[in-house]
């Protein structure tokens, strides 16, 4: 089924047409092909977040996903982002939750908190 | 005593931070940043999603994760950094004064980097009708409470304008729990980034109403509901259109202004972009001090803020270092036909080497036009643009020596058939 697509790569936002065959036009640059053939077969998002942290400034850290996880993998990984709560020394990258929502993927801490 | 400095750079944010950096790598050690939160980094903290750093760092970075990489640079160099300091007022002399929990000081400085930013047009500058119940916040005021206080404003919310701060906070607090039942935006196209829209509304079923605005704040203490209408061509509300809906919070995301009251006090001139003019190497008509960022220009990208970062720093340590004197004849630009506004104020067409970046927003979108610069009569460049959208800065770099003759450079916008 051919479908439009906004491409969400980078902040020009193509806007890309794929057909039935996975041929993508509208795309500047490779990246935005592969969105569009990602985006109809396994569609995926980075999910950013806090969680709760005790530091001295900073009562949240922010968090990421190390990759983009399944759409509709967003929503149960929250519920385990809103469960969790951490305690400084955090550093950039610092796995928060392994295996977000049986994605394989982990969540991680995206600031340095000092204790 | 006075302190003297070399260079003091009001605001550690990220055009602050990469002003500070550059000013050390041209030999300028005698620096100290003034900033009034109680860390680096600006507005950065409580962007936390990602996406930035595309262009600078070619990856995606969240936003505490590109300003610690800058953070981590200056603390290297050992630039000085009073935190908690807030610039309450420069002088035509370059002296800096400022408050701090150790009381006020002042600084005497041989140059000046303004960084201080941008702040959010609120409730009262656009004057929404209704009642003034709590509930009524700033987008980005909601963003901060929430990604650094760990806040969430409100359950139900409706979001007036769909600049990018909106329709990130539309997604945030979907994901946080909130019902956000949808965003409303004055003119008939977005001011977002497309990817915005996809990703914080489309992805989550928001419902976007353009050529809508609200018409009603409703509530006694508490915001209870908001009502909106469509509007006409002349974006005047259309009676009978009016939609309720029953909120508890209603963001605002209607835009961003430089901060720039520091040099706005004493009489710097300022430019249709609200903030001062400057010339290509960011120096404003004061000698000596430099503008760079949003408090310059409102910036749709971080990566662009930086680079005009570097360019100040690096024109402060050449202006400290006599690399830098400014001259009578500097050819002026301005804003043609569909253009809001263009940076540099003016370029020096003596000291100046190479090229000179050239930016620019049009007023309204555009599809199939040329982008034209043009001295007097004679055409200098000219670009064609399949469309060009008053959400995304537009940055071209000309070459000096093709910028002869009597000024103004002008930039406009010419429909393709026209030519």
């Amino acid at each position: 089924m051919a479908r439009d697509l906004t491409c969400i790569i980078c902040p020009r936002g193509c806007a890309l047409h794929i057909d039935g065959e996975l041929n993508v036009t509208g795309n500047a640059c490779p990246r935005g092909a592969a969105y569009a053939k990602q985006e109809v077969t396994d569609p995926r998002r980075t999910l950013t977040s806090t969680v709760k942290c005790r530091g001295k400034l900073f009562r949240v850290c922010p968090v990421k996903t190390a990759l983009p996880i399944p759409k509709d993998k967003v929503s149960p990984a929250m519920d385990e982002v809103n469960a969790v709560e951490i305690l400084p020394p955090v550093h950039i990258g610092d796995v928060v939750i392994k295996n977000i929502a049986g994605t394989g993927i982990d969540l991680v801490a995206t600031r340095d908190i000092e204790e | 005593m006075m302190a003297t400095r070399d260079l003091v750079i009001i605001g550690g944010g990220s055009a602050g931070m990469a002003a500070a950096i550059s000013a050390y790598d041209e030999g300028v050690k005698d620096i100290v940043i003034l900033e009034r939160s109680p860390y680096l980094g600006g507005i950065l903290n409580q962007c936390i999603h990602n996406g930035f750093g595309l262009q600078y760092f070619k990856e995606e970075l969240t936003g505490p994760e590109f300003l610690t990489r800058f953070v981590v640079e200056v603390q290297k160099r050992g630039i000085e950094v009073k935190l908690n300091a807030n610039v309450t007022a420069i002088s035509k002399d370059k002296t800096v004064t400022y408050v701090s929990p150790e009381g006020a000081g002042v600084i005497e400085a041989k140059s000046i980097v303004l960084a201080t930013g941008c702040y959010e047009r609120s409730a009262g500058s656009i004057g929404i009708p209704g009642e003034r119940p709590s509930g009524v916040i700033t987008a980005g005021q909601a963003q901060l409470y929430l990604n650094e206080y760990g806040y969430l404003v409100g359950k139900k919310v409706f979001i007036l304008g769909s600049g990018d701060i909106g329709l990130i906070m539309a997604r945030r607090m979907t994901l946080e729990g909130a019902q956000v039942l949808g965003v409303a935006e004055l003119m008939p196209y977005s001011n977002g980034l497309n990817r915005n829209i996809q990703q914080c509304l489309i992805d989550f079923g928001i419902p976007l109403y353009l050529s809508h605005t609200v018409t009603k704040v409703i509530g006694k203490g508490k915001l209870e509901a908001i009502e909106i209408s469509q509007v006409d061509g002349s974006l005047k509300p259309i009676p009978g259109t009016e939609k309720r809906f029953d909120v508890d919070t209603l963001l605002l995301s209607v835009g961003l202004v430089p901060n720039n009251d520091l040099l706005d006090k004493i009489g710097v001139p300022i430019s249709p972009t609200r903030g001062s003019k400057v010339n290509e190497h960011m120096e404003t008509e004061l000698d000596g001090v430099f503008s760079c960022g949003n408090v310059l220009h409102v910036h749709d990208l971080v990566d662009y803020v930086v680079e005009e970062g570097h360019q100040a720093g690096k024109s402060a340590a050449a202006y400290l270092q006599g690399r830098l004197p400014r001259h009578e004849d500097v050819l002026y630009t301005q804003a043609g036909n569909g253009v809001g506004y263009v940076v540099p104020a003016c370029i020096d067409l003596h000291n100046a080497d190479g090229k000179v970046a050239i930016k620019f927003r049009v007023r309204r979108p555009a599809k199939e036009v040329y982008v034209e610069y043009r001295i007097g009569e004679t055409l200098i460049k000219r670009m064609y643009k399949p469309a060009i959208i008053p959400s995304e800065m537009e940055i071209v770099s000309l070459d000096k020596a093709s910028l002869q003759g009597e000024g103004p450079l002008t930039v406009s916008l010419v429909a393709k058939e026209v030519k």
